[in-house]
């Protein structure tokens, strides 16, 4: 009801105008009628009255209520003084924008990725399960096919367990003239939709039968696949597609939001019908991904139990085979799928975080500056008899509307900055998931809403209501003005200049650990070098000869190509990953005791291999020609496999056997190289490529000019041979690096960034604070040079002015450095937290940066004509 | 709402303001002039309204719902906001008068104790 009257008052007043107007007239009639002039008539009709603006008045403050009125009047009045002064408005916007959009920006991506929880039914009961190995050395491991089947046959604790693989890809035929593409795909069981709870938007799932050796080929895409292969006609399902020169038929499509087990997953096909049915007798090859879902009611840690039970029993079954786990281990799937991006995120997240602090902390400081100006306009109204609330909520009001403007500017900011963020992380795990919603919006509000308060409310500190005399006193000549203003000034720039130097300290030692990560040394040569990923389909190249006779004509044709300086071919080159690992026995060597196992990573290359990289051999050479098929019958060893198993020995000549295998003859050792940059190297064995077992792998290409260039023409060449063949990852060694590096380097971009930002601020700040103190003291400076200082003098005055507070913040930044960097130490590689020439340089580079930002407003107070600033008042 | 602070100064207390008022319109509607007119003619002139409080109290009693309003002709063929009484504000009438009627007798019976 007064609310209405409220919004009504306007009208509600003119309409009484016209009421009074109509009373007078009324009257000045009466009047008239008793004789009266025309004069005399209005004179005393207007007598009789009273005051009509009083009456006005008085309904007008009958029709407010208080606390609107003001509210509306603060913000009215507040918008027309930031108007006046469009610098520093814009320039306060900005700043908020910019820590609230990246705060929201970051959060949006840790709620997406790391918060919300999987978008499959009852996700919190779904967990991913591992095997712990016999020799302890690796607890989370994947599992063998053998150990799943025995878990499903034996468990009780899951309603639903599958199994899956990862990592795999498939060629896909090109149909109509399209070009041949490889396709990541997951090999499933028929359960593991029905487990997640997902189903398919389009067709249907996997079914039992399907699921079988014997049954029709059939296989699950992508909607991305589906869109951009099949441009989305319903039509496709049922429709085979050549996988691996397989026929395929398309049962289904699944939804857009689904990328289970990885980004990029494009085929699901089930599990039984593409591996072969000894995977499921096999305890020792751990090759895949286990997936339960919990029954009702049983907690992880008792079905994981359960299952470490049926592991250990199977191990002491075969106390033999030293590759058997002894116990099974699991986590949450979220956990298993995000985990390793927990912490950079956090990171992020907390330096933004104190972006958007300093942020706050310099438009604080900035209203203080303007409140300077209302000083005595402020004691005044507090002598008059203004409430304290008052003005503090007029003062609230201004950081509230550049609030915001900054949070709606920032916003704004944040959807470009995420759009940017999921284009550039693909990589990512859940990065389809990220998206801007309903919280993620009320996150900004809050935001908003609490850097205004703490905006505001810090520069309002400084107004001392009670000390209404001293600041009418002020501008007098006995001393400088405006001094608890000044104080609140260097307070706010000391808090900016410590959180800035604890994230500098954190871009420092990421951008070191990522310069270290990155100038690795792989153990091979990584200039000019181009590697690419082609795979022979078991249909059309069953027979070893077949491959053999792909290969090197594939490879004698390259090698002829102009530039080409070395051409090989690996299963793996290094920097690639993992890849596998054999377990072995030297033969010359007295027998291990039961249950020690020895295992090695084992990659196929051709001979060439070594000196395309420039991988030197330490003894011994390189593989003879002979070596193809079933004379394929020597081995290569790392320097470290022949420092670990063979010690001062000479291993040249001795024989390695390998699981179920014949013998092989070393006969080289060479240089260690890596399998991942940030890992140490490995053991490893090399095995001639030309027996033929394996399929494919990557081609390596060494040039002596651009090696670029070279790519179109490796390709034509692949097409002449083989037109089906895809051909992917074209990529020279130094991207290769790149990829496996990008986590790191996007990590220490982003805080580096972070980092310069609020340096910029910091120092933008540093010379605000000191032009105003500068300009406080004018009249002081004006005396001091009157009376005899020389300009060095006030300049080195007003310098350690400017300087103190800024070394204050230092202190305080390297202080809470040293705890807050403990926070990032698993992200560091190679650099220690408390890495010395870190903070000694972020501490220079601040002092310069301080220096250079006072150094202006020093200058000029060096330069002040002291007439001139005694007469300022 | 924000007190009135002329209250003091007043002539008459505002209550009993409202009761006039009221009470003059239950003889018909009346716009703001008239009822100013009719008070001091009805009390001979003891009572003597500023003119300029009636419309404050006017509006008071409309936003209540005691009174409704509506522009039409007066007597002199010129615009004028008539006010209406509601059946809500003669039940108020009522009220008011029994509460000014016992106000009154108690007043009284506190005077003629006194010794004269």
């Amino acid at each position: 009801m007064d609310l209405r009257h409220f919004f009504q008052r306007k009208s509600e007043d003119a309409e009484l105008k016209r009421e009074i107007e109509s009373h007078l007239q009324h009257e000045i009639d009466d009047n008239l009628a008793r004789g009266m002039s025309e004069q005399e008539a209005r004179r005393r009709a207007q007598l009789k009255f009273g005051n009509p603006v009083r009456v006005r008045e008085e309904l007008w403050q009958n029709n407010t209520v208080g606390f609107f009125d003001h509210l509306v009047r603060n913000l009215r009045y507040s918008w027309r003084t930031l108007l006046r002064a469009p610098g520093f408005t814009l320039v306060a916007v900005l700043v908020m924008a910019l820590g609230i959009g990246a705060t929201t920006a970051l959060f949006t991506v840790v709620r997406s990725v790391l918060l919300k929880p999987l978008p499959f039914k009852d996700p919190s009961r779904l967990i991913r399960l591992y095997e712990h190995s016999a020799d302890d050395k690796f607890a989370y491991n994947a599992s063998a096919g053998g150990v799943f089947a025995a878990w499903k046959k034996q468990s009780t604790g899951f309603s639903d367990l599958a199994i899956l693989s990862a990592g795999y890809e498939y060629g896909l035929s090109g149909t109509d003239g399209e070009l041949p593409e490889k396709v990541r795909a997951s090999e499933c069981s028929w359960d593991l939709f029905p487990t997640l709870g997902v189903a398919p938007a389009l067709g249907r799932s996997f079914t039992a039968s399907d699921d079988q050796a014997s049954a029709n080929a059939t296989v699950l895409v992508s909607w991305g696949l589906w869109k951009r292969r099949f441009g989305g006609d319903p039509a496709i399902l049922n429709q085979p597609i050549h996988l691996d020169e397989k026929s395929y038929t398309i049962i289904g499509v699944m939804p857009a939001w689904f990328a289970y087990p990885e980004p990029g997953v494009q085929v699901w096909t089930p599990i039984q019908h593409e591996e072969s049915p000894q995977r499921w007798q096999e305890f020792d090859n751990h090759m895949f991904r286990v997936v339960g879902r919990l029954k009702p009611g049983v907690t992880e840690t008792a079905a994981t139990a359960e299952l470490s039970l049926i592991t250990r029993n199977l191990h002491d079954q075969h106390l033999d085979n030293p590759f058997i786990s002894k116990a099974a281990n699991s986590r949450p799937l979220l956990e298993d799928i995000v985990g390793d991006y927990q912490t950079p995120l956090y990171v992020l997240l907390a330096a933004t975080g104190f972006l958007l602090l300093i942020g706050c902390l310099n438009v604080a400081s900035l209203l203080v500056a303007r409140g300077t100006a209302r000083r005595k306009e402020l004691a005044i109204r507090a002598a008059l008899g203004g409430s304290r609330w008052r003005l503090l909520a007029e003062h609230l009001t201004e950081s509230f509307l550049l609030s915001a403007a900054g949070g709606i500017a920032g916003l704004i900011f944040a959807n470009a900055a995420i759009r940017w963020f999921v284009a550039t992380r693909q990589d990512m795990n859940r990065v389809e998931a990220i998206r801007i919603d309903a919280p993620v919006v009320a996150f900004a509000v809050g935001l908003t809403f609490l850097s205004a308060l703490f905006a505001g409310f810090m520069s309002s500190l400084s107004i001392k209501g009670n000390h209404i005399l001293a600041s009418l006193q002020e501008s007098s000549r006995s001393h400088s003005a405006g001094q608890s203003q000044v104080r609140m000034r260097k307070l706010l720039l000391s808090l900016e200049v410590g959180l800035t130097v604890v994230l500098l300290i954190g871009a420092g030692l990421m951008l070191k650990s990522y310069e270290r990560l990155r100038t690795t040394n792989l153990g091979a040569i990584t200039k000019n070098i181009l590697t690419m990923h082609l795979d022979l389909p078991q249909t059309k190249y069953s027979q070893r000869p077949q491959r053999l006779s792909f290969f090197e004509t594939l490879l004698a044709r390259v090698r002829s190509l102009p530039g080409v300086q070395f051409a090989a071919f690996t299963t793996a080159a290094p920097g690639e990953g993992y890849d596998g690992d054999n377990g072995f026995l030297i033969q010359e060597h007295p027998p291990l005791p039961q249950g020690t196992m020895q295992f090695a990573i084992h990659r196929w290359v051709e001979s060439s291999y070594f000196e395309a990289f420039g991988i030197p051999f330490l003894r011994g050479q390189t593989f003879d020609q002979n070596q193809r098929l079933d004379n394929a019958s020597q081995v290569i060893i790392s320097s470290s496999f022949s420092r670990q198993y063979f010690g001062d020995e000479n291993p040249i000549g001795k024989h390695l056997l390998t699981l179920g295998e014949r013998p092989y003859q070393i006969v080289g050792v060479v240089g260690d190289t890596r399998y991942e940059i940030a890992r140490p190297a490995q053991p490893t064995m090399y095995f001639p490529f030309y027996s033929g077992t394996e399929p494919g792998g990557t081609l390596v290409i060494r040039s002596t000019q651009e090696v670029a260039a070279l790519a179109l023409p490796v390709q034509q060449i692949v097409a002449q041979l083989d037109r089906e063949l895809p051909v992917s990852d074209i990529l020279t060694m130094d991207q290769v690096i790149g990829k496996s590096t990008l986590d790191a380097s996007f990590n220490a971009t982003l805080l580096v960034a972070f980092a310069i930002l609020s340096l910029v601020l910091a120092a933008v700040g540093l010379f605000g604070v000191l032009s105003f103190i500068v300009g406080q003291r004018t009249s002081e400076i004006g005396i001091r040079i009157a009376i005899g200082a020389q300009r060095g003098q006030v300049l080195a005055l007003v310098l350690s002015d400017g300087l103190r507070p800024a070394g204050i913040g230092l202190l305080f930044g390297l202080a809470g450095s040293v705890a807050a960097t403990q926070m990032i130490r698993e992200l560091l590689y190679g650099a220690q937290p408390l890495d010395a020439g870190v903070f000694v340089g972020v501490a220079f580079l601040l002092l310069v940066v301080a220096t250079l930002a006072c150094l202006l407003p020093a200058w000029r107070a060096s330069r002040l004509d002291p007439i001139r600033a005694l007469r300022i008042e | 709402m924000a007190r009135n602070k002329n209250e003091a100064s007043q002539e008459m207390m505002q209550g009993t303001l409202d009761m006039l008022i009221l009470r003059t319109l239950v003889l018909g509607p009346a716009h703001g002039h008239t009822i100013a007119h009719v008070i001091e003619r009805s009390s001979e002139d003891v009572l003597q309204v500023e003119q300029g409080s009636l419309y404050p109290a006017l509006h008071r009693l409309e936003h209540r719902g005691w009174l409704t309003s509506y522009w039409g002709a007066s007597e002199n063929n010129r615009k004028a906001k008539y006010y209406k009484l509601t059946p809500a504000g003669r039940k108020q009438l009522a009220r008011e008068t029994n509460r000014w009627q016992a106000r009154v007798a108690a007043i009284a019976r506190v005077l003629c104790v006194e010794p004269e």
